[in-house]
């Protein structure tokens, strides 16, 4: 069909004013492709600009400048076939979860049954068809981030963005959601650009580690991930790789301070 | 468990009875029923709610009165202050714009304004609005003066403002940036995000100001051209020295603001369950 591909990010910045009116540079030169059904991962010291960068791919937030391509088409709003999965609670707390679910389609015009029916469906995936008339506030947090990822799968999008997803979990339950979402991944062939601070995790999900520096963000580099999958975090080019990325963000963090 | 529930009722009930003792045993000594009436005395003129009281019509009767003139004032002020609240609460150029003035009327009390209200309306009621002169729905509406409204309006509407944009502005950005992922518009998010994260603060606005709207009364119906309502009742039995008179119409204000408050507190927790969810 067409050889672009799916997202493109050229050489987006930037710069934020701060309440005295004084210029602050968050992103600066950022330039990448992500490819149909990548799994990337941002990882980068914090304040680095991850999370704005993702907000702007997903429609949240101006640029300042550079551009975003979905598909070779820019776009400057939200759009459908790109859905976020947010790190704060995100769910409609007034809501049933089927409701919650059931919310793109809904805001696309979608009859109440099909909305329904379709939702349902996506509950039945991840085994919480029974939990589908329970309120957030009935649930736990692993449960809430399992909602909010159904909840932008139901809306049927090609790119998912996850800004730290599982950043407020406890350890344990992070790690069965991490096992989860590459179970979705695989099943659904989502393109996936996954935000996180945690280079274990980055490791453990992505095909593509994408490192940041400190304020004004830019890309120090991008490295691929050659373990196969299922991964095991026992596997030795697991501690090398750590060990490698860490280093990086080392001596960037050590660098922001002189 | 019978025991624990009676051991409750009676700690609600302790200082209550003992005020009603206290009361009792003072207007005994007393023996001034100007001063202090009897218990019993009170209590019989709950005991018969639709007589006539000093030619002025039962307690029922001014109660009645009293509600509708609070309903109709209360009801301009929401109608008002929950749309203005929202676009104050969502557009910071609006709020901007508003709140300076807003602010500067908001410490006045609704009592200062009876002298300008005075000059304004006078005894102009909704009969003078409508041209009735006469028949039953000039009574009726005779009974709605706008200077009153205008003083239990004033009394409701600041409450009712204030918590409606405390809430649109507190309604996490969060929820409204998710929505918009999905694919809602301007319409949608108002609608569907905006409206409902809002609403248990409107509405505790709204209990509020209706509490406001009550205590206004008794200030609004001691304005000229007042012949009817508990807050007139008052002041009149007062003129009389009927003090047991009084005593019931203050009552009668405990029960029905106390009643309307309960309303909204049911309404509270059935519907907004869900906002024990903070995080």
């Amino acid at each position: 069909m067409s050889t672009w591909p799916i997202l493109q990010v050229r050489d987006l910045g930037k710069t934020f004013e701060t309440k005295k009116g004084m210029p602050v540079e968050a992103l600066s030169g950022v330039t990448f492709d992500i490819d149909e059904n990548d799994f990337v991962c941002i990882v980068g010291p914090s304040g680095c600009g991850k999370s704005t960068l993702l907000r702007m791919v997903a429609g949240l937030e101006t640029m300042s400048s550079g551009r975003i391509t979905y598909r070779g088409e820019e776009f400057l709003r939200s759009r459908k076939e790109i859905g976020m999965v947010f790190q704060e609670y995100s769910l409609l707390p007034w809501r049933c979860v089927l409701d919650n679910v059931a919310l793109g389609p809904e805001f696309s015009g979608v009859s109440r049954q099909e909305r329904e029916a379709a939702a349902m469906s996506f509950l039945k995936r991840v085994g919480m068809e029974s939990f589908s008339r329970a309120f957030p506030h009935e649930l736990s947090g692993g449960m809430r981030q399992r909602v909010a990822i159904v909840r932008a799968l139901a809306n049927d999008p090609d790119v998912l963005l996850m800004d730290e997803p599982f950043g407020a979990l406890d350890a344990h339950t992070r790690i069965l959601l991490q096992k989860e979402l590459l179970r979705i991944w695989e099943n659904n062939r989502k393109t996936i650009l996954f935000v996180t601070h945690g280079v274990d995790e980055a490791i453990y999900l992505a095909d593509r580690i994408m490192v940041m520096s400190a304020r004004p963000g830019r890309i120090l580099d991008m490295i691929d991930v050659d373990i196969e999958r299922p991964r095991v975090r026992a596997h030795p080019s697991y501690g090398v790789l750590a060990e490698r990325i860490l280093s990086i963000l080392e001596n960037e963090t050590l660098a922001s301070f002189s | 468990m019978l025991k624990k529930l009676l051991a409750r009722t009676v700690i609600y009930l302790l200082v209550p009875f003992l005020f009603l003792f206290a009361w009792d045993f003072a207007a005994e000594r007393l023996n001034n029923e100007v001063i202090l009436p009897g218990i019993g005395q009170v209590a019989q003129l709950f005991g018969q709610p639709t007589d006539s009281l000093i030619s002025m019509g039962s307690l029922t009767r001014n109660v009645g009165i009293s509600l509708v003139r609070v309903l109709a004032g209360y009801t301009i002020a929401v109608c008002l202050a929950v749309p203005l609240g929202i676009f104050m609460g969502y557009y910071g150029t609006v709020f901007r714009l508003l709140n300076g003035f807003l602010a500067l009327f908001r410490p006045i009390p609704p009592l200062a304004w009876v002298p300008l209200v005075l000059a304004w309306f006078g005894i102009a009621s909704l009969a003078t609005l409508f041209d009735v002169r006469a028949g039953p729905a000039y009574v009726y509406l005779n009974n709605l003066k706008f200077s009153m409204i205008f003083i239990i309006f004033m009394g409701a509407f600041y409450p009712v403002l204030t918590s409606t944009i405390h809430g649109v502005s507190g309604v996490r950005t969060t929820l409204i940036d998710s929505a918009r992922v999905l694919g809602a518009g301007k319409r949608d998010i108002f609608r569907k995000v905006l409206l409902p994260a809002s609403l248990p603060s409107i509405v505790n606005g709204m209990r509020t100001g209706l509490g406001v709207a009550w205590m206004c009364l008794v200030s609004a119906e001691m304005l000229p051209g007042s012949l009817s309502g508990v807050g007139y009742l008052i002041t009149h039995a007062y003129t009389m020295a009927r003090t047991d008179i009084v005593i019931a119409g203050m009552i009668s204000i405990a029960v029905v603001g106390a009643f309307l408050d309960l309303v909204f507190r049911m309404v509270e927790k059935r519907k907004f369950a869900w906002t024990r969810l903070t995080r």
